[in-house]
């Protein structure tokens, strides 16, 4: 047995910002890898000046989300656009295995670092670009937001009830998945380059990644394809039973319909006499409006005398699907969270301890890890250039003309 | 021609829904052999038969649809909902119910290199399996396994769909329509989405440590855990300072505008979302009314945001006469950050997807010509493709039973007749 990390001995370079390519990076760095996260002298990464700020004071260091994104990362300053920053860049391209870059298409090659001129470097080279709608086609420079993707690439027109306008994702959830996807499909190309010897240019369209998921949207496409009918709108699924519900301590969701559902749903309830009817169980019932009262009122009834946890232990016991709706305070509340060891407490040097997540999944062999908490900008700037070879005084020199 | 990254890894899988089948299917993309287990005793396609309750089921839900319409004699074989995630992949038939369906499934194990699953723990408990089970047939598997909640805790057992899990996430609460009661919420997936993605991430970081250590390993992969990320700004917020958002949906926290507006047509719509001062002016001069960039009302974005309802109201009266794709183009060429919202239709005629080849024409033997969507990332030095059509039940059991597990003739007819080699479902499933 090792206690070895996944990706110990991988050397990242990342050049993304905002949300998307943070997050690819961060799987990589909380498994292990190294990763190097280049920012702009200065300012840093854009995503330091995006809330929430501890305490709700804008600073670049007191950023959640900059936190969030960046753990286990190292940061080093390189002004890109200088002779002396892109020489830095490609010495660390040759000791690296992966680049993952966020700029909008063209920026990599017009800098004079595209993937055909790092590949010479390091022929081996897995590169992601990660783009709102991928590095080729009409709407490659088109400026994008969430919002704007998720309109165009994600499962929003068809999300929200009937009769009403789209409505989205909580904000900024398919960016986020996106970065996700990338993460993946980097992994996918590293191994083609360690094992087969096929270094890869990675293209990850975020409007792509959420159109191919699969989930609705998908089939959804591929139903369109099959049957020519444009879906609209729809409310959850599944008959009256299956939805959210309101009960004593906030809200529940459950799937309780159909035949085999719904009598326990009965039997729990303990065969309350209007739900007894056997209209209830037949196709017509289930979309009749007056027996979907009906089942509402006695359902409420029942639940606004029960808690969550109440509810759905009962579930359980009965072989319904139930589940609590957290707010945040629920979530750190919740056993079953709380027992699995999700949240862990992150020492940061400005901020903190601040309480946190902690691994997305668990590597019985190579577990995840936090070996340190998001960079200060710049933090591993010296270290970094001494490992490449330079001096002190080069180190101060190089500071001295911007170029770190 | 280079090889795919994965070639020679074979996977097996029993999977459900979306989450584990998404994460086998991107294996396949990649060059993987999947084996995806189903049994002629329960349908994992959601019908067996072309019958009237399939046919209703059908009226109700739009992802419930077949080519023309038509579910044809095997209808499992032709459903637009299963065959959108059984592309690159083979498709067996076994009972494991039976002691000797467990044997053979071990066989297949040993042969193997990766297992999926993604069921309530309970129901690989019958069956016997476990790491300390697979791991004695197959010490160098890794064995991946993605219930909603864990193997451990007191919600191991509980059975759960994506949004019960986003539930208990936290995000339920995050999304949807401001102005009505969370009991009123349209259904969203993207803890699958992003679950099938990670437990891919997951599986190739596995795969790497095994071919430097030869070592196999156990993945515990919890959907609802790790959809928790995606939502981790509000998470902080919470922890930093005690901050509890409300249902937000379509505003922003830090951006306005930012919403989508009817335009001309029934259904019509489009997003427009201003990111600081500089989108706002380019959005005002395009609307001709610059005398908007400097009103007190909308000067910055907290301005613009605290009269967001007056704010929407005039964009709403410039877009609702325009045509939704003339106004993206028209907005992008200036720099505002826009776009339509694609219906299905949309999507399968966009000109930009179109040039990316994100979609495939393939030929599938019951379901005809069609495209299919769609490979997701763009490789280059390797083909990224469609090799193979959406799987059919038990369409490759001859290959598996026969070529890999060296089953004889004799031997495969007795597994016919014993129920575990099938490409029909028992005519008791319903």
């Amino acid at each position: 047995m090792t206690t070895e990390m996944a990706l110990e001995g991988v050397r990242v370079l990342d050049l993304t910002h905002h949300y998307s390519g943070p997050f690819c990076t961060k799987l990589l760095a909380d498994y292990g890898a190294d990763v190097i996260k280049v920012e702009k002298p200065g300012t840093g990464d854009p995503t330091r000046s995006i809330g929430p700020f501890l305490d709700d004071d804008p600073h670049p260091e007191k950023s959640g989300l900059f936190f969030h994104l960046n753990t286990n990362k190292r940061s080093i300053t390189l002004n890109l656009k200088s002779e002396g920053g892109k020489r830095i860049f490609k010495d660390l391209v040759a000791t690296a295995d992966v680049v993952v870059e966020s700029f909008r298409p063209h920026v990599m090659a017009g800098l004079g670092l595209g993937y055909d001129e790092l590949k010479t470097i390091r022929p081996n080279l897995v590169m992601t670009s990660i783009s709102s709608f991928g590095q080729t086609g009409p709407y490659a420079e088109f400026k994008a937001t969430e919002l704007i993707i998720y309109g165009m690439g994600g499962a929003m027109y068809n999300a929200g009830v009937p009769d009403r306008e789209p409505v989205s994702y909580g904000i900024p959830t398919a960016v986020f998945q996106g970065g996700g996807a990338a993460a993946a499909g980097t992994m996918g190309a590293l191994y083609g380059a360690t094992f087969n010897d096929v270094g890869q240019h990675v293209d990850v369209s975020i409007m792509e990644t959420l159109l191919g998921s699969v989930d609705r949207r998908i089939a959804a496409l591929l139903s369109y394809e099959y049957s020519g009918e444009v879906g609209g709108r729809e409310s959850m699924g599944g008959g009256f039973a299956t939805g959210y519900f309101p009960c004593q301590d906030g809200y529940f969701v459950m799937a309780g319909s159909g035949n085999i559902m719904f009598p326990r749903l009965v039997k729990m309830m303990g065969d309350p006499e209007p739900l007894q009817d056997p209209a209830f169980l037949t196709p017509a019932g289930a979309s009749d409006p007056d027996l979907r009262d009906l089942f509402e009122a006695v359902l409420i009834g029942w639940s606004m005398d029960h808690t969550k946890q109440e509810i759905i232990q009962l579930g359980e016991e009965n072989g319904l699907i139930c589940a609590a709706v957290n707010d945040m305070e629920g979530v750190f509340n919740d056993r079953h969270l709380n027992e699995r060891g999700v949240f862990t407490d992150i020492d940061h040097p400005v901020m903190g301890s601040i309480r946190s997540l902690g691994r997305p999944f668990v590597m019985e062999q190579t577990p995840w890890k936090l070996r340190r908490p998001a960079p200060l900008i710049g933090q591993h700037n010296v270290e970094i250039l001494k490992d490449l070879g330079h001096t002190s005084e080069a180190i101060v020199q190089f500071k001295q003309n911007g170029v770190i | 021609m280079n090889s795919l990254p994965l070639d020679g890894i074979r996977v097996v899988a029993i999977t459900n829904a979306w989450a584990g089948p998404y994460a086998t299917q991107l294996l396949g993309d990649w060059g993987a052999e999947v084996i995806r287990i189903e049994s002629i005793f329960r349908s994992t396609r959601y019908v067996a038969r072309a019958d009237e309750s399939t046919l209703s089921r059908n009226r109700s839900q739009r992802i419930f649809s077949w080519p023309n319409m038509e579910p044809g004699e095997r209808p499992f074989n032709r459903l637009a909902r299963t065959n959108a995630h059984m592309r690159n992949k083979l498709a067996i038939t076994l009972d494991m119910t039976k002691p000797e369906g467990i044997e053979i499934f071990h066989k297949l194990i040993k042969k193997s290199d990766v297992f999926i699953e993604n069921n309530v723990p309970i129901t690989m408990d019958k069956f016997g399996i476990s790491w300390e089970t697979l791991s004695q047939t197959n010490p160098a598997l890794i064995m991946l396994r993605m219930p909603g909640y864990g193997l451990t805790g007191p919600y191991r057992d509980f059975r759960g769909l994506g949004s019960h899990m986003e539930a208990i996430a936290g995000h339920t609460l995050i999304r949807s329509y401001p102005d009505t009661e969370p009991g009123q919420q349209p259904d969203v997936f993207p803890a699958d989405a992003a679950g099938g993605a990670a437990a891919v991430f997951a599986t190739i970081m596995a795969l790497m440590h095994r071919r430097k250590t030869g070592e196999g390993q156990l993945i515990e992969f919890a959907t609802a855990e790790n959809f928790m990320p995606l939502i981790g700004d509000f998470i902080l917020d919470y922890t930093m300072n005690d901050r509890l958002w409300a249902q937000m949906g379509n505003t922003d926290r830090y951006m306005s505008p930012h919403n989508i507006y009817p335009c001309d047509g029934i259904d019509r719509w489009i997003a427009i979302a201003c990111r600081n001062d500089k989108d706002w002016a380019l959005l005002c001069n395009t609307m001709q009314r610059q005398d908007l960039i400097h009103d007190d009302r909308f000067n910055d974005s907290t301005n613009r945001y605290k009269n967001r309802d007056k704010l929407d109201t005039l964009i709403t009266e410039w877009t609702k006469t325009k045509v939704d794709e003339k106004l993206m183009h028209e907005l992008q060429a200036v720099g505002v950050p826009a776009g339509m919202l694609f219906d299905d239709q949309n999507s399968l005629e966009d000109p930009h997807l179109a040039s990316r080849d994100f979609f495939q024409e393939l030929t599938h033997a019951e379901s005809g010509t069609h495209l299919y969507p769609g490979i997701q990332f763009k490789m280059q030095n390797t083909p990224n493709e469609i090799h193979r059509a959406p799987a059919m039940f038990g369409e490759h059991n001859e290959y598996v039973y026969k070529e890999l597990l060296g089953y004889d003739d004799k031997e495969y007819a007795r597994l016919e007749r014993e129920g575990h080699i099938g490409n029909d479902f028992d005519p008791s499933v319903p």
